[in-house]
């Protein structure tokens, strides 16, 4: 009989030698004269545990981890193919049954429902688990009704702004157009996230969904997923996913022979940070330097070549399927206060166990911190974690206890943006991060705005004389009088918000700065 | 030089009718070519009706595009907050160190060029580089020292 082996082709899988693992188990097989069909699986998202090899049993899949060239020989001579016993002869790297490994157990995984499960360009596998489902239910809508379950379902915009996905929806349906637009931001830049990047890689049928249904509901025949230049893999991932897609009729001229078009596109980012903000990511499209936009007209009026435009982050695309299968009350149940549904949250950084978390809104941050990230790798105390990428607030100890929710986060003047966490242990010097977040905005500013574009660097050099010594209170008002100004004159969230991290940093670590209270 | 020429007329011709082509047709240069000969813009703009400094804008706008021939292979080391709270300003010291370089250079026999990246998507193992198209995480400085020298092989 032929024993199913999986082993990811995630590509922080492959960063731990995935694919040499998959060669060596192969070759081992062979050798041994053993039946094996390997599957190429996406990532459970236990990323401390990459390469996860797991092997099919009549009583579900049954996991190893993290295994090396080296471990191969070993599980082999431990029979791990023929994983019934394996509590009989246990290998050391083995993890027993993968659905009852804790970490994963206690997760709520709606939008990454199949992340690891599948074959993640089978459009087999995504159609045997609930794929297009939700497609089906939305062809049998109307587009005021679709739009009515979104907005229902209580989703906001998961790449950061927490805009209401419904009402963007609303304002592009209710445009008069010849041409409309989905645009995927797909630009998935902050430091510490990787959502967007796991769910194109690992599941991309559940994105192709998301913006056939997102086209279906607006009014637009054409979709465009503005892929960062940095993730090769889902650039491979998307494209075999949307061959196949069209070739079965669920993309092109005559989506599920409805009579509607929607075709769809990815478009490669060339590495500019700035392209995250919906406008500047309009201009690269439209070919030009992403140079950000003034805000009215909004896109969703006046967007992509002029024409109304829908442009969503990955994550809020690919929880739009879930929905229209199941329900806008399914997703609504989950979460807390104006927070609905679940949030992929993503843990990296200095942590002993990193990977994907999707859990409803409301647990805390050092549930996450420590329940499930364990502890810092390093195994020194967490001194300091930043959610929401570059432009977020750092946070001490003292307020690990809030709830991920948006308004919460916002009370406590931070943002849970993308929903990543990057731990640092005890040995970060805040001034640093401080004079980082100055410095990455300097790289990245697009230039329109003066804020951004001068103060930036001049933010980098007043944090050096800090750094130094020289006039620190001095300095220290300057740098605030210098954030107030970026906070309130800059046009978009770059310059608008690189004072979150610098003045938070400031406020929780003042000893950082060689002050001994902010 | 030649050679080159019909290359790119060919990618010009295949791509200038995509909306928004400017893009789509730098990457496809730099693809097969690995970088974007200042020479093209020219053509690239004649064939986009945009002018010259046009292109060049756009061009210099992007950190992913270059101008000028890079090494065989391309090291982009993260120096993002995820991978500096596990060690990457050090390991950003070692690669410049033992290469000889900084970023934006390339190695002396033309194997290796070094750039920055902020972020590849890994954060879960950071430090993280990528080696040409593929990504390593939890990188030490002895992993380095064995991907250079396999690069350099």
């Amino acid at each position: 009989m032929t024993i199913k082996v999986y082993i990811p082709r995630d590509s922080s899988a492959l960063s731990m030698g995935a694919e040499k693992v998959a060669a060596a188990i192969a070759s081992e097989a062979k050798k041994r004269g053993v039946d094996i069909q390997i599957v190429r699986n996406g990532s459970r998202g236990l990323y401390w545990l990459e390469t996860m090899v797991e092997v099919a049993t009549e009583k579900g899949r049954v996991a190893y981890g993290p295994v090396k060239v080296k471990d191969v020989a070993s599980l082999f001579d431990a029979d791990f193919l023929n994983a019934n016993d394996v509590y009989v002869k246990p290998h050391s790297l083995s993890l027993g049954l993968t659905e009852e490994i804790a970490w994963l157990k206690k997760q709520q995984r709606l939008t990454f429902a199949r992340v690891g499960i599948t074959d993640p360009i089978s459009l087999t596998d995504y159609l045997s688990y609930d794929g297009y489902k939700g497609l089906k239910n939305a062809l049998q809508l109307s587009a005021a009704d679709i739009v009515k379950t979104v907005t229902d379902s209580g989703l906001r915009g998961r790449g950061g702004a927490a805009f209401p996905t419904g009402i963007k929806w609303k304002t592009v349906l209710g445009c008069e157009s010849t041409q409309k637009y989905i645009v995927c931001n797909a630009d998935e830049g902050d430091s510490g996230t990787f959502s967007d990047r796991m769910i194109m890689e690992n599941d991309p049928f559940v994105l192709i969904e998301g913006m056939t249904i997102a086209g279906i509901a607006v009014g637009a025949t054409q979709g465009y997923i503005y892929l960062r230049s940095e993730y090769p893999h889902a650039l491979v991932a998307l494209n075999a996913a949307i061959a196949s897609a069209t070739e079965a009729g669920y993309l092109g001229d005559n989506v599920l022979a409805s009579g509607i078009a929607f075709h769809l596109e990815v478009r490669r980012a060339a590495g500019a940070y700035v392209c995250g903000e919906e406008t500047s990511l309009l201009e690269s499209l439209e070919g030009k330097r992403g140079v950000v936009r003034f805000k009215p007209p909004l896109p969703a009026i006046e967007g992509l070549f002029g024409k109304p435009t829908v442009v969503n982050n990955v994550i809020s695309l690919a929880t739009v399927p879930i929905i229209l299968d199941k329900g806008a009350q399914y997703y609504a149940y989950y979460g807390m206060g104006r927070s609905r549904g679940t949030l992929p949250i993503q843990l990296a950084g200095n942590l002993k166990h990193g990977g994907l978390v999707e859990l409803a809104f409301g647990i805390t941050l050092r549930e996450l911190l420590y329940d499930y990230g364990g502890g810092s790798a390093t195994g020194k105390p967490i001194r300091a974690v930043q959610v929401g990428g570059p432009l977020g607030a750092f946070l001490p100890e003292s307020q690990f206890d809030t709830a991920l929710d948006y308004e919460e986060f916002t009370k406590i003047w931070a943002v849970l943006g993308h929903g990543g966490i990057v731990a640092f242990d005890d040995t970060v010097d805040m001034a640093k991060m401080a004079r980082y977040a100055f410095e990455f905005c300097a790289i990245e500013s697009c230039g329109k705005c003066t804020p951004c574009r001068i103060g930036s660097t001049r933010g980098v050099e007043v944090i050096d004389k800090i750094i130094a010594g020289k006039d620190t209170v001095k300095n220290i008002k300057l740098v605030r009088d210098l954030s107030d100004t970026m906070l309130n004159g800059s046009l978009c969230a770059l310059g608008g918000m690189t004072p979150y991290p610098v003045l938070s940093a400031m406020n929780h670590f003042p000893e950082d700065f060689g002050i001994s209270e902010s | 030089m030649q050679a080159l020429q019909t290359q790119i007329d060919a990618l010009i011709v295949k791509h200038q009718n995509m909306p928004g082509a400017l893009l789509p047709l730098l990457h496809a240069i730099q693809d097969n070519i690995g970088y974007v000969p200042e020479s093209s813009y020219t053509y690239i703009a004649k064939a986009l009706s945009l002018s010259v400094a046009e292109v060049h804008g756009v061009v210099s706008f992007y950190h992913h595009f270059r101008t000028h021939k890079p090494g065989s292979h391309i090291l982009q080391i993260c120096r993002a907050e995820s991978c500096q709270s596990m060690g990457s300003e050090a390991l950003e010291a070692h690669a410049k160190k033992c290469l000889n370089v900084d970023y934006h250079q390339t190695t002396a026999d033309d194997a290796i060029t070094l750039l920055p990246v902020y972020c590849l998507g890994n954060c879960a193992l950071s430090p993280a580089v990528m080696l040409d198209d593929e990504v390593y995480g939890r990188v030490s400085a002895a992993d380095l020292d064995s991907l250079i020298a396999e690069a350099k092989a």
